[in-house]
């Protein structure tokens, strides 16, 4: 029996997600001399800067459902999510220990607090909180991160021995808008035909982009949409949703899956947000930092990590992704003890109520095992769109 | 919180600055009480990264939601705020100051005091510190629709003030934070006044740090943590800037001086502390709605706390930060990124190492506080890495700040009476065996 191509590609994506030593990572690292790799957590960072400096940003995530975690419990208290002690396993068993670099970016104060945590552990690697403005004029906080990305480009010639230059990093903008390009695409096709795109595919496709070079997940973007094309995928009667608040530790696999299960199509999600953070094309001409600044300051994706200057505007972001994709619902999925989701999950529920868009809310964690009452409570859920629908 | 412990203790607790404080808050809360009739306007904003001299440049009264939450929790009113607050949809799993408050908002916003808290005319964002800050003025912005200025304070995370953070902070307060609040105030902006300002915060800063260091002394004339609390209230709250709070520091540098003559240890509820037997350095903030228990079961056993982490989260001093009414705008900026919940981790694991040799503390003890992660996360490797270097036990405690269900008598009892166990077993084998010369 031939095995399909789109299964072809979404078998090597599996293997890179199961595969907690970060094999493909180290070869591209052993490949040649010289070569360093630069971890980063969620939210988003440049990964356009690691890429011009010759070196391999790797996202890491988390633990997952596979990894057990002996040390990392030792490192928080009951009251705390999973990711960093997931995190510090990765770190004290030596999964990461090829990782030159780990970048903590600015989205809540326990990844914050794990950038101290690595300077203490891991002296040997550079460490760094990667701040990011809340203020979005460009005279104020746009000042600031250009400022701040400059600092963070002198640390990376530092550790890449190199210069970083602007042509190479127009080179490496060019590459990775072409990847947003691809990402969105992706999505887009997953919102006008779930049924060929599913939830856990897409899934396992944006997370091969977390370890792969830039230019290597792009195409298999591409031959990802050329392969799925001609599949024959029956449609379901299920229901459209966009799922919310998984923007940092990952959701166990099985859950995206028991939501298809339980008759929900994904249309839009925030999982891997650093794969589209910023909308559309970072241009090529001018300054490359001031380019990436302008385009974090003014277009990059809505989340609960973020403050939002206008009240009126609060929220609206998931209203009009409902729309844009012809979503009937909503799924809050937050990790427990997630302070950006859960703080932020009431005003969005506000804004969906006002908007007549239902919704349900559950947490997880990243090991969450026992699947059947979020299956079931989601199923609830589907049906009842349904009914509404069809009343 | 002050006034409050005060009430349920005046009978032991008579010390004059104790009074002063306590006619400072009941004033305080009378003047939001009246804002509607007398047309003040208001100015919520937070503890750590408090801009007091600046809100009272435009003539604003200042709202610190934190302390209407501690101040619940000492009159054990913010359980049930809690608990409202998660009936209206609120994680269980978020910070118990944000839901006491919304709680109490739901509730008809009555004050601790008993008197109705005025809506605020502007909601000062000091992003300073806690990323919960955020969604919280987020979420009373939802409710009041009223003008918010977000100020936003870089982390230190490299451990450093850059002089990007500082220009980016005061760029923010000359073209954002002054502006707005001269709109919403009416009030045009005069550095002059504050400098002003800025020079009395300076005149209390060097007397509660006199206060703070005072512990240093054998036996200790204070509680850094408990009493340590009171201390700190009028310069963290409404009161930083004000005569009132200079002349309240000068009141309590004299009687701890005095206590220091008669060689005597802290007040506590009960009274004077006997004998002092173990000098504890604390991090992490205190549970407030079985303060006065908590406190005990330290004083009965003899255990004072010389020198603590919570009362540098209002503003750090004791490493020779000043306001500088000479560079005012930049002075308030350092004032934030300075602010202990501000400070990398390993600036952290310094500072308490720091307290534990020079305060020559028995070890140090954290109250790991559930709502919180900005203290938490990280706190189990901050304990390891100072008795590593310190060469002195550390115990761990898990309570929370103003919900009642998250603090165990039995369990926070029984740990503590195995830390100074400890504490004891370490004394003992450090001590020549009897005999063993011989
Ligand atoms: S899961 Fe939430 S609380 Fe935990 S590290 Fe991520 S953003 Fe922070
Ligand atoms: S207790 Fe902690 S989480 Fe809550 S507001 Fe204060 S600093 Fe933030």
């Amino acid at each position: 029996m031939t095995v399909s191509p789109t299964t072809e590609i979404i078998e090597r994506c599996r293997a890179l997600f199961d595969d907690l030593q970060f094999t493909a990572a180290r070869e591209w690292k052993a490949a040649a001399p010289g070569r360093k790799v630069v971890g980063y957590m969620p939210i988003y960072v440049p990964r356009e800067i690691i890429h011009a400096a010759g070196m391999l940003p790797l996202g890491v995530l988390g633990g997952g459902d596979q990894l057990e975690v002996i040390h990392g419990d030792a490192y928080y208290q009951s009251y705390i999510c999973r990711i960093p002690r997931s995190t510090i396993e990765l770190g004290v068993t030596g999964r990461l220990d090829f990782v030159d670099g780990m970048l903590f970016p600015s989205i809540c104060d326990v990844i914050r607090n794990l950038s101290g945590m690595w300077k203490l552990m891991f002296p040997e690697v550079y460490s760094h909180y990667f701040d990011v403005p809340q203020n979005y004029r460009d005279d104020i906080g746009g000042n600031y991160y250009i400022n701040e990305l400059k600092l963070f480009r002198d640390d990376l010639e530092r550790l890449a021995g190199r210069k970083i230059t602007d042509d190479d990093l127009r080179a490496s903008i060019d590459a990775y808008n072409e990847n947003r390009r691809l990402v969105r695409e992706v999505y887009a096709y997953r919102s006008d035909q779930p049924w060929k795109a599913p939830a856990t595919e897409i899934y396992l496709l944006m997370r091969a982009g977390m370890v792969l070079p830039v230019e290597e997940h792009t195409q298999l973007l591409r031959d990802y949409l050329g392969a799925v094309e001609t599949e024959d995928r029956p449609i379901r009667d299920n229901c459209r949703v966009v799922l919310i608040g998984m923007f940092c530790e990952q959701p166990p696999f099985n859950l995206i899956k028991s939501l298809e299960l339980a008759g929900c199509y994904v249309v839009d999600d925030d999982l891997l947000l650093v794969t589209r953070w910023l909308i559309g094309d970072v241009p090529l001409e001018g300054d490359p930092i001031e380019n990436l600044a302008k385009a974090f300051l003014h277009h990059s994706e809505d989340t609960s990590a973020k403050y939002e200057p206008d009240a009126a505007e609060k929220g609206k972001y998931l209203v009009r992704t409902v729309k844009r994709t012809g979503a009937e619902g909503v799924i809050f999925a937050a990790p427990s003890f997630c302070d950006p989701a859960l703080l932020d999950r009431p005003m969005l529920q506000h804004v969906l109520k006002d908007a007549d868009i239902p919704y349900i809310a559950f947490k997880y964690a990243e090991n969450s095992g026992q699947m059947q009452p979020i299956r079931e409570q989601a199923g609830t859920f589907a049906d009842s769109i349904k009914l509404w629908s069809e009343s | 919180m002050n006034a409050a412990v005060a009430k349920a203790t005046h009978e032991v607790v008579k010390d004059g600055s104790m009074l002063k404080q306590k006619g400072m808050m009941a004033g305080h809360y009378d003047r939001l009480a009246a804002a509607g009739e007398t047309g003040s306007k208001v100015a919520c904003t937070f503890v750590p990264g408090n801009l007091n001299e600046l809100i009272m440049c435009f003539d604003l009264l200042n709202n610190l939601p934190e302390v209407n939450a501690i101040q619940n929790g000492l009159r054990k009113k913010s359980g049930s705020f809690v608990m409202e607050a998660e009936k209206d949809g609120h994680s269980e799993d978020v910070c118990t100051y944000v839901k006491s408050d919304l709680g109490m908002i739901a509730r008809g916003n009555i004050g601790p005091y008993g008197k109705p808290l005025p809506d605020p005319d502007v909601l000062l964002l000091s992003y300073t510190g806690c990323f919960t800050f955020m969604k919280w003025f987020e979420l009373l912005r939802e409710r009041y629709n009223c003008e918010t200025i977000m100020l936003h304070t870089p982390y230190k995370g490299d451990g450093e003030i850059t002089q990007n953070m500082r220009d980016y902070m005061v760029k923010q307060l000359k073209e954002e934070v002054i502006p707005t609040l001269e709109r919403v105030s009416g009030v045009k902006f005069d550095i002059d006044r504050l400098r002003e300002y800025l020079r009395e915060s300076a005149k209390a800063e060097d007397d509660l740090v006199w206060v703070l260091q005072s512990a240093k002394n054998k036996p200790s004339p204070i509680d850094a943590y408990f009493g340590g609390i009171y201390y700190i209230g009028p310069i963290f709250g409404a009161f930083r800037g004000t005569e009132d709070a200079t002349d309240y520091y000068r009141y309590l540098r004299a009687e701890v001086e005095a206590r220091i003559q008669q060689g005597l240890g802290p007040v506590t509820p009960d009274g004077d502390m006997g004998e002092e037997k173990y000098r504890l350095v604390v991090e992490g903030p205190p549970n407030y709605t079985s303060f006065r228990d908590f406190w005990k079961m330290f004083y009965e056993e003899g255990a004072v706390v010389v020198a603590s982490s919570y009362t540098k989260v209002g503003g750090v001093y004791d490493f020779g930060f000043r306001h500088d009414p000479d560079h005012p705008l930049e002075s308030l900026a350092d004032y934030c990124l300075g602010v202990y919940t501000n400070r990398n981790l390993p600036e952290r694991v310094d500072m308490l190492t720091n307290y534990v040799e020079e305060y020559q503390a028995d070890g140090l003890l954290i109250n790991s506080i559930k709502s919180c992660n900005s203290f938490s996360a990280g706190q189990l490797l901050i304990m390891r890495e100072v008795e590593k270097r310190t060469g002195k036990p550390a115990a761990f405690i898990e309570t929370d700040l103003v919900d009642p269900r998250y603090f165990s008598p039995a369990n926070v009892k029984n740990r503590l009476e195995s830390y100074f166990q400890m504490i004891e077993q370490k004394r003992a084998s450090k001590r020549p065996a009897v005999g063993a010369m011989a």
